[in-house]
């Protein structure tokens, strides 16, 4: 199947109920998007799919194949940082930065609607993120500065 | 009383500077990372720590592993602060297992900072020497006459300058000057500074590797099917539909366990899961609400056995007090639920083992792998991989020795990965405990007698010296093992964690008890360890009022802030550090507790790196306020009834408060970071929520409770 990821076109062989999350982290070596919990509810996975932050551990890859996938690898243009990219690395919004690929995605996908969002528009659109290290403030402060 | 003065023997810098008799020759660079303008040379290590380019380029390495507590930043700094460079030019390295070169490369016990304080300043003053000298040789004037100033060396009186990269290989053939001293405080560059993660650009851009991550050729993934509940064995199995998943190669038997190997992730997790296995029973197949009945009956019976600590005496001073407290406190089985869940690479060959990812104590490590696949320990190699977390998970090493035990009955290189109910559901929790505490007061309201009787499941639920112990003339602790089938294991701020929670709520409900101000109480007691101590005493008194002084006018303690605005206090002496909090909650028109507000006080000695240090005890915090507030792992005849972020509730965005931390001036070596701030939290909420409601929360979670919004 034929899978639209990063701007890339990838001709994939497997199964359509393959986990998307499988298929970028495996067969195309794209580890940015991490496994958290194998079911959609920490965010750690998170990827947009034709502009919204999804769970890509428990999207079939079949089902996205006539969409727009983008990763936390494919964030950057022309060796600019996304905005949100930079503003984490400015506030220094980590700490194990497992979860951070997945925190930026669900930014990302919040200040494209919302450019200048309020805290409590962040954090409704960042509650399925679970950062295990409570960097949480400076995620908060670091999205407020985009 | 400790200050953590170190001093490093010479043995040990012998041991740290081993490399650099000789001046090791490490090789060309083919490529190099930093642009046209500097050409790849030729790499020499002054010593374990530093490595420079003779074009220049510094590069330092970290030997400690990396959970995220930010050792991979703070101690590069300090052989930074004594090299004299520019932080901006210099480029860190993780270092894998070796202990010829290192000592002490664990993540545990909040000691990263604490112990390579002063040998790591050593080593770069002394490759800082190296430089000064070779100069010196150079130009033929004395080694004193010259100075140092962001990678150059510079002749005073002629004002002539070397680069770091143009002396290095002169200073490798140098001898290693022998005790150089370091700087001063006062003239810290790099010390005390904001310095962001040296990983954040790749962390940023989703290119950074962790073990997850790990893929090499002829490397197969690999998941294992554990027991579902703790003391069963494993009987028979049927893999038919296991083996008719895409992806799976094969199934093993590995002890009590069964191993699925195909060529992904997500097909071994299918796999396993399509495995149809048989478990027997053992003989001690429990629920945590037996072990909360029984742990109950223990603490209401007299102790058994020697205490582990006992001043004075406290039957004594309970007849002869004007008022006697008793409270019963709980603790639940805690997972830790590191992010990126255990994983681990192993290629256990005939003629060595490669290991390669998340460990925080890979020294242990290699050498129960070593035992457990009967290959000598020389030719076992340990690489730390940037960690998803640790939380003291990572201090086990039972996920390592799978993948080895894997990958030798399979004769393959594996990644093996725990699903996340793998990794909730496997055991090594935080201890389930249960307290008991009684106090006296005389008649002048002082504190006379303490006594801390406890239980728990595995491992020692008390700690001797822990506050109030040292303040009061009668003090007892007893303590109490409960053998059973569930592991356990340290959790961030062990017995720390929950021992604050109930030391300093049961403080909190004699100062109520006998009309005094928490605040007041805690300095009055903290008074009498000063003037009269009673034992030892392992805190100083007046760097512990420190910090609760300090937390009380952040709050602005006992100025009412609103009709509907409470606020506890709490503080804990853990890892040489002092911490105390104040927590703040509003409590809303239905009656309902919001946390707002902690401001916390921390004493921990000189700030190493400002950015990070902010960080860790802001996380500890909202940790110490989430796992005080939601989670609990509890257990169904041995089965752990929660195994994924559905069931077991961790503290996310809409629930952290806001924080303010003020760190102490100090002059004092540095003291551990990476846990302190947590066991103060939730304690502090707790006696919050005591001020608002007049209710004691004595069991956690907080939210069973019902007071919370």
């Amino acid at each position: 199947m034929k899978l639209h990821i990063n701007g890339n076109e990838y001709d994939i062989d497997t199964p359509e109920n393959t986990s998307l999350l499988d298929v970028l982290r495996i067969h195309l070596k794209l580890t940015g998007s991490k496994y958290g919990c194998g079911e959609g509810i920490c965010g750690a996975c998170r990827v947009l799919i034709d502009g919204h932050a999804t769970a890509s551990c428990i999207t079939p890859v079949g089902s996205v194949q006539h969409k727009e996938v983008v990763t936390i690898e494919g964030l950057a243009k022309d060796g600019r940082l996304h905005p949100v990219q930079q503003a984490f690395l400015d506030e220094d919004a980590f700490q194990c930065a497992y979860c951070t690929s997945g925190m930026i995605i669900s930014a990302v996908a919040l200040t494209n609607k919302s450019p200048k969002p309020s805290r409590q528009e962040i954090i409704d659109a960042m509650q399925i993120n679970i950062c295990r290290c409570c960097a949480y403030p400076r995620i908060i402060e670091a999205i407020s500065n985009v | 009383m400790n200050t953590q003065q170190h001093t490093v023997s010479r043995r040990d810098f012998i041991r740290i500077s081993a490399f650099a008799g000789g001046g090791l020759v490490l090789g060309f660079k083919l490529f190099s990372s930093c642009g046209p303008q500097q050409e790849a040379g030729v790499i020499y290590e002054l010593n374990a720590f530093v490595k420079i380019d003779t074009n220049g380029e510094v590069t330092l390495m970290n030997p400690n592993p990396e959970i995220g507590q930010g050792v991979k930043t703070a101690l590069p700094m300090l052989v930074a602060e004594e090299l004299d460079v520019d932080w901006q030019d210099v480029k860190v390295e993780q270092a894998g297992l070796d202990t010829g070169k290192y000592r002490r490369q664990i993540a545990g016990g909040s000691g990263s900072v604490r112990d390579s304080w002063e040998s790591f300043r050593k080593a770069g003053a002394t490759a800082r020497q190296m430089l000064i000298n070779a100069a010196a040789a150079t130009w033929d004037v004395a080694p004193g006459d010259c100075t140092t100033e962001k990678g150059q060396v510079i002749h005073h009186d002629s004002g002539r300058k070397l680069g770091y990269g143009e002396l290095v290989e002169r200073a490798a053939t140098l001898e290693v000057p022998e005790d150089v001293p370091v700087k001063p405080i006062a003239s810290f560059a790099i010390i005390g500074q904001w310095i962001p993660n040296v990983d954040n650009s790749a962390i940023v851009t989703g290119q950074y590797k962790y073990g997850i991550d790990t893929k090499r050729e002829g490397m197969r993934y690999a998941a294992l099917v554990r027991p579902p509940a703790f003391g069963q064995t494993l009987k028979a199995y049927d893999d038919t539909e296991t083996l008719q998943q895409q992806g799976v190669e094969r199934v093993l038997r590995i002890d009590n366990k069964i191993a699925v190997l195909g060529r992904s992730t997500w097909e071994v997790m299918q796999g396993a899961k399509k495995i149809k296995a048989e478990w027997e029973d053992g003989e001690q197949m429990e629920s945590t609400a037996d072990y909360q009945r029984k742990f109950r009956e223990i603490v209401a019976r007299r102790p058994a056995g020697d205490p582990q600590r006992k001043d004075g005496d406290v039957q004594q001073a309970y007849n002869n007090a004007a008022k006697v407290f008793e409270a019963v406190y709980e603790a639940p089985f805690l997972a830790h639920n590191t992010m990126e869940p255990m994983n681990f690479y192993a290629d256990v060959r005939a003629d060595g083992v490669e290991l390669y990812g998340p460990i925080q104590t890979p020294e242990r490590t290699r050498a129960t792998v070593a035992k457990l696949v009967d290959v000598p320990e020389e030719k076992v190699t340990v690489m730390m991989t940037r960690m998803g977390g640790g939380f003291g998970r990572r201090l086990m090493s039972d996920f390592v020795e799978e993948a080895a035990l894997v990958s030798k009955t399979a004769g393959v290189p594996v990644n093996l990965i725990w699903s996340r109910e793998d990794d909730m559901g496997g055991g090594y929790y935080r201890p389930m405990c249960t307290y008991r505490y009684k106090a006296a007061v005389d008649a002048d309201g002082r504190l006379i007698a303490w006594q801390h009787q406890s239980v728990g499941t595995t491992g020692n639920p008390a700690r001797a010296g822990s506050f109030p112990a040292g303040a009061v003339p009668n003090l007892q602790v007893d303590a109490q093992e409960y053998k059973t089938p569930v592991t356990t294991a340290p959790w961030r701020g062990p017995i720390h964690n929950f021992i604050a929670f109930s030391e300093q709520s049961f403080f909190d409900e004699v100062a109520h008890a006998i009309g005094k101000d928490p605040v007041t109480f805690r300095l009055e007691v903290l008074e009498q360890a000063k003037q009269q101590p009673a034992g030892e005493l392992e805190y100083d008194p007046d760097r512990f009022a420190g910090v609760i002084k300090k937390a009380a006018a952040m709050a602005g303690w006992g100025t009412p802030k609103g009709p509907n605005i409470f606020q506890g206090v709490a503080a804990q002496y853990s890892f040489n550090s002092y911490v105390a909090q104040v927590a703040e909650v509003e409590k809303r028109d239905d009656g309902k507790l919001k946390i707002k507000r902690i401001y916390c006080a921390v004493d921990c000695g000189i700030v190493v790196n400002k950015s990070g240090a902010e960080n860790v005890v802001e996380g500890g915090i909202i940790d110490g306020i989430g796992h005080a507030m939601y989670p609990e792992l509890t257990l169904t005849r041995g089965k752990p009834d929660q195994l994924n972020f559905n069931t077991y509730r961790m503290i996310r965005m809409a629930e952290v408060p806001e924080i303010e931390i003020q760190f102490i001036e100090s002059d004092i070596d540095p003291t551990g970071l990476g846990e302190p701030g947590l066991p103060p939290a939730g304690p502090a909420v707790a006696n919050a929520a005591y001020a608002a409601t007049g209710v004691r929360l004595r069991t956690q979670p907080f939210v069973k409770s019902g007071l919370f919004a």
